[in-house]
């Protein structure tokens, strides 16, 4: 069949081909480029998992995400066979690295739940372009995350202990205890995000099943696809759960970074015991779970030709939230100072003086400039738009986020009440390795997601076309095929969409 | 009007299936637009066992199809109230409790003083009832969803389709099955010709 009519983007007005990140109030910013077909959307995403070999960059990136990984499996291994001594954890210092990249991670996760179920929400179509993989970089976020927890406890063969298993001590967990609340509230996070991308996928890995040509692939996808066939009736509740699970998602993601500050606010330590935490962490993650969108977006739109899905306008969006939340975690920092100053406790106050003048200032003015400072440059449009400009400031905030959580940590507790057993922290060459470990875990499972799954939301993208829409005006132009056995009037569309059911596609570009 | 065409189709023409062996028929469409149309004119008609099959969502086809809103938020309200239950009979039965039940072993309540505070601590119990509730109802959403859906189904007569493989592409498409009460073979692909189709075909059960 011939192409539908175009509505492409040089017939709106204020739109220029490849680039749709003018304002114009009056048209709908088109967020497929150079497209106007369903069809082209499919092959665009799928030919990345079709194609025979990846590009070359796929595997020098998933060689030193495996390298890393054997890392962080030594490094794990002899912590458990050694112990806990082998980071360099002290007396006042007990949660270093580890809790650091725990929260890290926790946070990174957050701007995919953010995308997934608070813009579907708020009825933001561009997140169709990324919300697969960004769901995709929660859940390995969150496996990296959880990682951390469960090796830090020293025996962790005894793990299980975190659970309410019966067992034969007839021993519980304490359910007063965040690090307890932490439990449920991660595991909760790791099942529903789990589940809402699988959900999501699920029409996407039928695409791929019909297209597939091989044995395996077809089995593959097509097991895992459950025997999806787009029906309308199927389609009616799958939208009915998506928005429950959105819904559902939306306050489960704010609880799960409140419930992680809690294990610091609920303390009593200088520094944690502060009641900003909750809606603090949550800006937070959400700052640096969208830098890390955008650090994954860049290369991956370049690498797999996905520019006229992810668009500019995409990546400009993805940065003004990062300049807001940015400027969320600026005023969280100043209050924080504000409260320590206001409250008159004197251990307060010392530890945020402590914190950016202490023995750590470097730490803490690495955080204020990385994450306050620098994004500030998105106030400019060239710089919003500007591809190697965003992907390096968004690597500065991943480095900045994970300092803030350094300087959280680690600064409140090496100076607490007792002057006499303050010490310093330096982190050993074990501390290091699972930490870039843990990056080549997450790079590694990301990795080869991008090459098996579709890593765009085929079906949702479609869904956002202006041709989706069944009263587009393309549809209506043509009276010329007349219609058949129309004796019933149909009720509930416009007249100009029926007048000709079914002559759609076949004509050249029409008058509205 | 597209006639059927032996070269894409290892059906045949017409009645020559038997009813038996005949899942139904299937037309398809273009575009979302010609496929509202035609559905509305399909439920009109009558027909019962119809569906109308799409690569996406296709929004005001509900209507034109007259499907009846699923049941499905009630459940999970259901499920989730369930969740935030069980979260306060945990936390109740282990921190706070000394009886013993039955669940799958003898296990035994162990009431835990922490601080002087209450046994039933329930602002400290809150966490854990919530992200209980929202495990559950995300849980039964999906799973309800499936359920009602008849979903994991691997084998179905549409999927062995070669035509019906475009429904997750860009394809739209029609199915009346054999099983509906005004389901006559030449008379029903007849009316789904007349209403646009691009492609008309038997579907072999």
């Amino acid at each position: 069949m011939s192409s539908l009519p175009m509505n492409r983007p040089t017939a709106l007005p204020g739109f220029q081909e490849s680039d749709n990140t003018a304002e114009n109030p009056g048209v709908r910013a088109p967020l497929v480029l150079n497209m106007d077909r369903f069809g082209q959307v499919t092959r665009q995403v799928c030919q990345v998992a079709e194609s025979k070999k990846p590009p070359f960059a796929w595997y020098a990136a998933f060689t030193i995400s495996l390298g890393l990984v054997g890392l962080l499996g030594f490094c794990v291994n002899y912590l458990i066979f050694t112990g806990v001594g082998v980071w360099g954890l002290n007396n006042p210092v007990m949660w270093a690295f580890d809790i650091t990249n725990f929260v890290f991670w926790v946070g990174i996760g957050h701007a995919g739940t953010l995308i997934s179920a608070i813009l579907f929400l708020f009825r933001q179509k561009w997140r169709t372009g990324i919300n697969r993989f960004a769901e995709a970089m929660t859940i390995f976020a969150v496996i990296c995350a959880g990682l951390f927890p469960g090796i830090h406890v020293g025996r962790v063969w005894l793990a299980y202990w975190l659970f309410p298993i019966p067992n034969q001590m007839d021993m519980w967990p304490q359910f007063r205890s965040p690090l307890l609340w932490d439990v449920f509230a991660v595991g909760t996070y790791f099942t529903v995000s789990f589940v809402f991308w699988f959900v999501g996928m699920v029409p996407d890995l039928a695409t791929l099943r019909d297209r597939a040509t091989g044995r395996i692939q077809q089995f593959a996808y097509g097991l895992f696809a459950l025997g999806w066939r787009g029906s309308n009736r199927h389609w009616h509740r799958y939208e009915r759960a998506y928005l429950l699970l959105a819904a559902l998602s939306t306050p489960l993601v704010l609880s799960v970074h409140s419930v992680v500050s809690f294990d610091f606010a609920v303390s009593q330590v200088p520094g944690w015991h502060t009641t900003i935490f909750p809606p603090y962490f949550v800006a937070g993650a959400i700052f640096s779970g969208f830098a890390m969108v955008v650090t994954l977006a860049v290369p991956a739109r370049q690498l797999f030709g996905l520019k006229d899905l992810i668009t500019l306008r995409h990546l400009d969006n993805m940065n003004k939230i990062i300049l807001v939340t940015g400027c969320m975690v600026g005023y969280a920092y100043s209050m924080e100072f504000f409260i320590a100053w206001y409250s008159g406790a004197m251990y307060e106050r010392f530890a945020f003086i402590n914190r950016a003048f202490g023995q750590y200032w470097w730490a803490y003015w690495i955080m204020v400039s990385c994450n306050v400072i620098t994004p500030q440059l998105f106030w400019f449009k060239s710089i919003r738009t500007s591809i190697p400009i965003m992907f390096a400031l968004c690597l500065v905030v991943n480095i900045g986020m994970w300092f803030e959580r350094f300087v959280i940590i680690v600064t409140s507790l090496a100076n607490d009440f007792l002057p006499t057993s303050w010490d310093f922290f330096t982190p050993t060459w074990v501390d290091m390795g699972t930490m870039l470990g843990a990056f080549g875990l997450f790079g590694t499972l990301f990795l080869l997601f991008c090459r098996y799954l579709p890593m765009i939301a085929i079906a949702e993208v479609k869904a956002t076309m202006p041709q989706a829409n069944p009263h587009w005006s393309g549809y209506a132009a043509h009276d010329d095929h007349g219609h058949a056995g129309g004796s019933v009037k149909p009720s509930f569309a416009s007249p100009d969409a029926l007048r000709s059911p079914g002559s759609g596609p076949d004509g050249g570009p029409s008058a509205p | 009007m597209t006639t059927l065409s032996p070269t894409t189709s290892p059906v045949i023409q017409g009645n020559q299936i038997p009813r038996k062996r005949l899942y139904g028929i299937m037309a398809e469409f273009h575009d979302p637009a010609a496929l509202m149309a035609a559905a509305d004119k399909v439920r009109l008609a009558g027909f019962r066992w119809w569906d109308c099959h799409t690569p996406f969502p296709v929004h005001g086809l509900d209507q034109a199809m007259g499907i009846k809103r699923t049941i499905l938020p009630l459940l999970v309200f259901g499920a989730g109230m369930t969740g935030t239950t069980i979260g306060f009979c945990l936390q109740a039965f282990t921190n706070a409790a000394s009886f013993s039940i039955w669940a799958l072993v003898w296990v035994t309540g162990y009431p835990f003083l922490i601080s002087g505070k209450p046994l039933i601590s329930l602002p400290a119990f809150i966490p854990v009832m919530f992200e209980l509730t929202i495990l559950l109802s995300a849980l039964s959403a999906v799973g309800i969803m499936f359920l009602f859906n008849g979903l994991p189904r691997w084998n179905h007569p549409l999927l062995a389709n070669k035509r019906f493989l475009r429904v997750t592409d860009d394809r739209f498409f029609i199915v009346i099955e054999s099983r509906d009460p005004r389901f006559f073979a030449s008379r029903t692909e007849q009316f789904l010709k007349d209403l646009g189709a691009k492609a008309v075909e038997m579907v072999e059960a």
